[in-house]
């Protein structure tokens, strides 16, 4: 992929999108590496029967991680990240079908800053994780 | 406005925890790292952190017979709420310098804010958490916002 610089983004471009699934494997290695045993992440009749959810439910920082990765992956080592939000507005759930992606909404030459809008899709096409990532550029 | 927020719960605004101090290894970089799918090898190789590691390094070690029946524990800086059932919540992060192996961290953590709100199926409660992560010697890494809703 060619080295971006702040001269070669405009707004509207769009940021590679990465279909993604969360399976039981990953799910658990996420809970392990944080220390999180809340029981909606890995014990299945417990989240269905206690809690109601159709399924084992995707830990919703791992989400937002998702969104982070879809930035740095775009930017590259020439750009460096400067702010991050994210909210999870769904629920997703074991083995469901994700994509995440974005677009950049605005362009600052005089300050090398990039403002981008992010998501993560599911199969319905609806938005569980909106986010906002700004990002700088070096000035040519 | 305020209907289910008492003074009780309110005066717990702008309560802080003790600061929590943890030391960033190679090791749970690159757990965190393969956990979470990451491509770049920076991150897979632990040589820096990926933006939402901190998540991981300062959730709180609490022992077994801390944990409630849904494996959840007591944050022992909030207030108890009248709601109980959690929400989407959502994170708003400035950074100041990547994280990488060998850093010796500081977070503390503050309740900002609580207020309610009245949604479409019933009342809402928001609250806010403030954490701000330096290093050792007070370098600032990263500040952040986390907002949770309540139901």
């Amino acid at each position: 992929m060619a080295t971006l610089s702040i001269n070669s983004i405009k707004a509207g471009d769009s940021l590679p999108t990465r279909e993604l699934v969360c399976d039981t494997v990953q799910l658990f290695f996420y809970n392990a590496a944080l220390w999180n045993a809340h029981r909606i992440h890995f014990d299945a009749p417990y989240a269905t029967d206690v809690e109601g959810y159709p399924g084992l439910v995707v830990a919703g920082p791992l989400i937002g991680d998702w969104l982070t990765q879809c930035v740095l992956e775009w930017m590259g080592d020439s750009g460096e990240l400067v702010s991050f939000e994210f909210s999870n507005r769904r629920a997703a759930y074991v083995d469901d079908p994700l994509v995440s992606g974005g677009e950049v909404l605005s362009v600052d030459a005089e300050t090398g800053l990039v403002t981008l809008d992010l998501h993560v899709l599911n199969e319905e096409q609806e938005v569980i994780a909106p986010g906002q990532a700004v990002v700088r550029f070096p000035l040519d | 406005m305020s209907q289910l927020l008492d003074d009780r719960v309110l005066s717990s605004i702008g309560k802080s925890a003790a600061p929590q101090a943890e030391l960033v290894t190679r090791r749970d970089i690159r757990k965190y790292a393969v956990a979470t799918g990451q491509r770049l090898r920076k991150f897979v190789d632990g040589d820096e952190a990926p933006p939402l590691f901190h998540i991981a390094l300062f959730w709180d070690v609490v022992e077994l017979d801390e944990l409630l029946p849904d494996g959840l524990s007591v944050d022992p800086l909030l207030p108890e709420f009248p709601l109980k059932r959690a929400m989407a919540g959502g994170w708003n992060i400035h950074y100041h310098r990547p994280i990488v192996p060998g850093d010796e961290l500081v977070m503390t953590r503050t309740l900002s804010n609580v207020f309610e709100k009245s949604g479409s199926r019933g009342p809402l409660i928001f609250y806010e958490l403030t954490r701000d992560v330096k290093t050792r010697s007070g370098d600032p890494v990263l500040t952040e916002k986390i907002t949770r809703i309540l139901r």
